[in-house]
């Protein structure tokens, strides 16, 4: 289970997250949204202790891990559009990452599931922007670890390949696997997520399933769901 | 009880070092790929192409080593600079992106960094030696009574290739806007290589009438690129090429003790801001 308590952080003069606190359930899909500079990505990069909070805790499975690092083993992460070293071929910086967190990936079965073999002894810049995104998603998902967090996983991925990812964070999320997603996308919200939190301003306007949140407001799209909740806000 | 006690601590001491030897295998790591990554790029390559080019030049022209290693002093302490801090800057910011990767696998961010620290300095540095040493080799430097002055001048270029990196990295910690970074880095360059020894000058002689010996020694080891042009002047023994700071300082301290200071001064030039750097890191968002 990972639980935030009262997140705050600033930015400068700028205030991101004001007290932010809920949990996440493991085995399932949360999925924080929010418009662009809500602090979502602030949320992510907390904890994997990119960003160190001012104020609160973050506890995954009982363990408070700001200021640690042995706790990432457990996490594979898939930041928003990557810039990658550019004169590595791409097995090179697969086998480098798997040398860092000294673990065996699952190398060979996410190539060939991603169909990108072809280009396994390219360098990173001659790979167009979808072949990079697929190898950072290889890259996230190659540990097995127990916790996954997606930034905006979609982005630059051509459908098919956005459908095999999908269906292979919902075998993960069967097998017990948490995930941590954000997105702009609504329906692959739909497809894949258990749990939302819409973050505005730096608090937290709704925590509950999606259909719930449907519900609310009885509207038959989570789009429309949303639009009316922020409404009755103004 | 005592017994038990010192257990604990001795374990506890165990366990620091295995952290600690942990930390320095992950840091290898990623200064190995970094290495490889950087030395097939091209601009490497051009760096070393330079040097190569440059020395083959000199030493063909000039035909007596002694006096090609006075010359090349002069484009070490002009090139490497500039280079090290431009390329550093350029480094930092293009490899952002992948810090971040790196920095959300299970290892602390001061292996991360020193690590890529190390992959860029080496890299730059081993250009530069090689890009040397070959046109030296050719012209039987290792048989020559040089040997030792052109030692020095390899080492000189390599400090001041750490020293430069290192302000780079420093730079570039301080600034998330790119322009910026870029902008303070030349600034600083020129601050160093230009404006200081103009601003020297005009000092001295408008206080001509005051002893300013000390003062000018001072003055010398706030400024790097000062520090290791006096540095291999005094190496060399050419007090002609000397100038003002560097007379004083061989006055001053004699040969050998000049040596010391500067050498130290010159360490520090390295690891001031590369523990400014590693100290920022710890509490900085990324």
């Amino acid at each position: 289970m990972i639980k935030f308590t009262d997140i705050h952080k600033s930015f400068g003069k700028l205030q991101v997250l004001k007290g932010v606190s809920f949990d996440i359930q493991k085995g399932q899909c949360m999925a924080i949204l929010g418009p662009n500079g809500s602090g979502k990505s602030t949320l992510i990069k907390s904890i994997l202790g990119l960003v160190i909070p001012d104020k609160g805790e973050i506890f995954i499975d009982e363990n408070n891990i700001i200021g640690q690092s042995d706790y990432r083993n457990e996490i594979g992460y898939l930041p928003q559009i990557t810039k990658l070293p550019e004169n590595i071929s791409v097995i090179e910086l697969l086998k480098m990452i798997q040398d860092i967190r000294k673990t065996t990936g699952n190398i060979d079965e996410l190539v060939t599931y991603f169909g990108i073999a072809n280009y396994l002894n390219k360098t990173l810049k001659t790979l167009s922007g979808g072949t990079r995104q697929k190898v950072n998603v290889i890259l996230s998902l190659m540990f097995n670890a127990s916790l996954y967090i997606f930034d905006e996983p979609t982005v630059g991925l051509d459908p098919i390949s956005c459908v095999k990812f999908k269906q292979r964070v919902l075998q993960e999320k069967q097998n017990g696997k948490t995930v941590i997603l954000t997105t702009h996308i609504l329906s692959e919200v739909e497809e894949l997520a258990d749990q939302i939190v819409f973050i505005m301003d730096g608090q937290i306007y709704y925590h509950g399933s999606p259909d719930q949140l449907k519900n609310n407001y009885q509207e038959n799209t989570l789009e429309k769901a949303i639009a009316k909740m922020l409404e009755t806000y103004k | 009880m005592s017994l038990f006690v010192r257990g604990i601590k001795g374990e506890e001491i165990n366990k620091t070092i295995l952290n600690y030897s942990f930390n320095i295998k992950c840091m290898l790591k990623i200064f190995k790929y970094s290495f490889y990554d950087l030395l097939r790029s091209r601009w490497l390559l051009m760096y070393f192409l330079f040097f190569l080019a440059t020395t083959f030049a000199l030493l063909y022209l000039s035909s007596d080593i002694s006096k090609g290693i006075v010359s090349l002093m002069n484009i070490i302490i002009a090139i490497i600079p500039v280079i090290s801090i431009i390329f550093g800057v350029m480094y930092y910011y293009n490899s952002r992106e992948f810090i971040d990767l790196l920095l959300s696998q299970p290892i602390k961010r001061k292996s991360v960094f020193l690590g890529q620290f190390l992959g860029l300095s080496l890299s730059l540095a081993l250009s530069f030696v090689l890009g040397m040493i070959i046109p030296f080799a050719v012209y039987g430097i290792f048989t020559s009574s040089e040997i030792w002055n052109f030692s020095s001048l390899l080492f000189i270029g390599v400090i001041l290739t750490l020293i430069f990196v290192s302000l780079a990295y420093l730079i570039s910690i301080l600034n998330d806007d790119k322009i910026k970074g870029f902008g303070i880095a030349i600034l600083v360059w020129i601050l160093f290589s230009v404006i200081y020894d103009g601003a020297l000058l005009l000092f001295f002689v408008s206080f001509s009438d005051y002893p300013l010996q000390k003062f000018a020694i001072v003055l010398t080891v706030l400024n790097p690129v000062d520090l290791a042009r006096v540095m291999v002047l005094l190496k060399l023994d050419v007090s002609a090429l000397m100038g003002y700071t560097g007379a004083v300082f061989n006055q001053f301290f004699g040969t050998t003790w000049g040596m010391f200071i500067s050498s130290f001064s010159l360490l520090l030039w390295i690891f001031i801001p590369l523990f400014s750097f590693l100290r920022i890191i710890k509490k900085k968002d990324f």
